[in-house]
């Protein structure tokens, strides 16, 4: 080492020419383990705090939201002073947090253990906690279906559109413009409206009346309504990466259709496509807790946040806390869904943060 | 103006008389795919009473019919038909009526929101990092995932001690407005925020700082212009969501506008009152959209539209 430090010299090192032993190699490549797209992604995911916890939070509020009805001693539907056989118990109505009903009161005293009402009761007298749950449950449950149906309608729609291009391309496109231009919230609420006082009669006595007519009309907007941005969306990815040079080469050095589908274009799609849809899930919620507020939303005694947050309306000089915990739960809710939404599209597709 | 940019305004105007056209028939027959007729709930009517009154406002036509009616009703006469729960009155009379205070509410709500968003968002967009770019960012994304009734609702219990809540006088107008206004508010804000963060790194910034010119002419000669573009891309979908959102808002606070008046038509089943004030909104939406879309690609001829 020493002597590259001496004065300069036209002597060649022949020890420079010496061919690189394996432990020089080996400090020469970096050896990266090799990764894969969706692994590179999970990793830039894993390294956004922001996103990370919104991903922590959205898990808990769904695995609380699942399992907290199975143990729990109170249903969602139970009037606590309802008893049959007996005179309806008032006490159990508007309960206060950590209060109890008359015949809970004397079963206390008798030295039985009872289970608090964490947020009291409604004006009904139904435990408040495992309502809010349970409207946590039907919210999400409603913001992931309705986005399911956005994304299977709008990749089917887009991908034919794309695929087939000409004539069919353009009258597809035609009718995506107009309904996206239609205003969707009108529209929701007339299709809304109509559809609950169609719904009703059919449905009564089948399984899917345990769901309600207004899920199901809900369900309908979106399959009728939302798909537009999607397919709009998955038209346009089909008909950029086609185009693209690297498979214009795939095509040049042999490869069949199958290949480029897998390995070129369905990678190169389903980033965008997935996070389209994990943003949709949080509109979807918007949209069901407004309609809940117009009275549209979820078929009583079925709770959903925003129908929770519509009842406490009535009551909210004296019981302003059945209104702020809802508030809580679905702005809680939206915000997480949509920073790691955010989070989702900084980490798998690159291109747009370019 | 050249020639593709009127091409493509008498396009985009077609394509808004057709959405227009969508709407209406669309509307109509949803609305009489409904089973039964509106006075099916009414009490204590006997089948010859209720073929008079079908007779009487032409429900007993072929629907093709009633559609060329209505439809040409609208487009001649700009009449929407008699309302069916308060009788005696035209369903325009009472949008008109109702439009009155909407309109205010929502020209309000979207002048303040606009304004507070571009001083908040150029704010936060020059003090880059800081703490006061840090508070507007986390209460701007609050706010965006906040729905307006529960906004609405909250400032109810708030301020129900300090403010009027009945929305019929001046004063009561104060937190209809505010809880309008805020979600376009932080919206804008972020919207400006990032595209000022944007014009900012442009070429033509560091070369009017090259040549010395002045902080403040920088941002209010160069930046604050071409930043304000995406602004106004969003007027469209703010006229949306304040139209929707006066609904529930109108509601809360008992805003005697057209929004309740839906409302409260929905819940009467009065078809003629939901077709006409679903029409007459989705109208002003489209329109809306139609300046919105022209005025961005005259501001901007750099835009290439399809």
């Amino acid at each position: 080492m020493n002597q590259t430090k001496k004065k300069f010299t036209f002597h060649v090192d022949l020890d420079a020419f010496q061919p690189a032993s394996e432990k020089e190699k080996e400090y020469m490549v970096k050896m990266r383990p090799s990764t894969t797209f969706f692994k590179d992604g999970v990793r830039r995911l894993y390294k956004n705090k922001i996103a990370f916890i919104s991903f922590i939070v959205i898990c808990l509020i769904t695995i609380m939201s699942i399992i907290i009805p199975i143990f729990w001693p109170y249903s969602y539907e139970t009037q606590l002073g309802v008893q049959p056989g007996r005179p309806v118990d008032s006490s159990y109505n508007n309960l206060q947090p950590f209060e109890y009903g008359k015949t809970e009161q004397k079963r206390i005293e008798e030295g039985e253990n009872i289970f608090p009402h964490l947020f009291g009761t409604d004006a009904a007298g139904r435990d408040y906690f495992i309502r809010v749950v349970y409207g946590t449950r039907v919210s999400l449950a409603v913001g992931f279906f309705a986005s399911i149906i956005v994304l299977v309608i709008g990749m089917l729609v887009g991908s034919v559109s794309g695929y087939f291009g000409g004539k069919v391309d353009l009258i597809i496109m035609r009718i995506v413009d107009i309904i996206y231009s239609l205003p969707d919230m009108l529209m929701v609420i007339l299709l809304a409206t109509v559809l609950k006082m169609t719904l009703t009669p059919v449905i009564e006595g089948t399984f899917l009346e345990a769901i309600g007519s207004n899920i199901i009309s809900l369900f309908v907007v979106f399959a009728l309504l939302y798909w537009v941005s999607m397919a709009r969306l998955i038209r346009g990815q089909i008909l950029s990466l086609r185009e693209q040079e690297y498979v214009l080469s795939a095509k040049a050095t042999g490869a069949k259709g199958g290949w480029i589908i897998r390995k070129h274009l369905i990678p190169n799609c389903i980033g965008i496509v997935i996070i389209s849809a994990a943003l949709q899930i949080p509109s979807a919620i918007f949209t069901e807790s407004y309609l809940s507020f117009l009275g549209l939303g979820v078929n009583a005694p079925m709770p959903s946040l925003g129908s929770l947050a519509a009842d406490a309306l009535n009551g909210i000089d004296s019981y302003p806390y059945r209104l702020v915990i809802p508030a809580i739960a679905i702005s809680l809710i939206v915000l997480s869904l949509n920073l790691f939404g955010d989070g989702l599209r900084d980490a798998f597709d690159p291109k747009l943060n370019a | 103006m050249n020639s593709k940019t009127f091409m493509y305004i008498v396009k985009r105007i077609l394509l808004a008389i057709f959405t227009v056209w969508v709407v209406i028939t669309a509307t109509f027959f949803i609305m009489h795919a409904v089973p039964g007729g509106p006075f099916v709930g009414e009490k204590a009517t006997t089948p010859a009473v209720q073929a008079a009154m079908e007779a009487k406002y032409g429900l007993d036509k072929p629907v093709i019919e009633q559609y060329f009616t209505y439809l040409g009703d609208i487009v001649t006469k700009f009449d929407f038909g008699p309302s069916l729960k308060q009788r005696g009155r035209m369903v325009i009379d009472i949008i008109a009526d109702g439009m009155q205070t909407s309109l205010l509410l929502g020209l309000i709500a979207a002048g303040i929101s606009t304004l507070f968003g571009i001083v908040l968002g150029s704010i936060a967009a020059l003090k880059r990092n800081k703490l006061i770019d840090r508070i507007i960012m986390v209460v701007t994304t609050a706010f965006v995932s906040m729905p307006s009734f529960i906004i609405g609702s909250l400032l109810l219990v708030i301020f129900s001690q300090v403010l009027p809540a009945n929305g019929s006088t001046a004063a009561g107008l104060i937190l209809p407005i505010i809880t309008l206004a805020l979600y376009p508010m932080a919206y804008i804000t972020r919207l400006t925020r990032s595209s000022m963060l944007d014009v900012l790194g442009q070429d033509y910034i560091r070369t009017a700082r090259a040549k010395g010119v002045s902080g403040r002419r920088i941002i209010f000669g160069h930046a604050l212009k071409n930043s304000l573009i995406p602004v106004l891309t969003y007027l469209g979908p703010m006229l949306a969501y304040i139209v929707t959102g006066s609904l529930v808002v109108e509601q809360i606070f008992a805003v005697p506008g057209i929004g309740r008046a839906f409302i409260s038509s929905i819940t009467n089943r009065d078809y003629p009152m939901i077709m006409g004030t679903t029409i007459i909104l989705a109208v002003l939406i489209v329109v809306m959209n139609l300046l919105t879309d022209i005025l961005y690609k005259v501001v901007d001829p750099r835009i290439t539209l399809e």
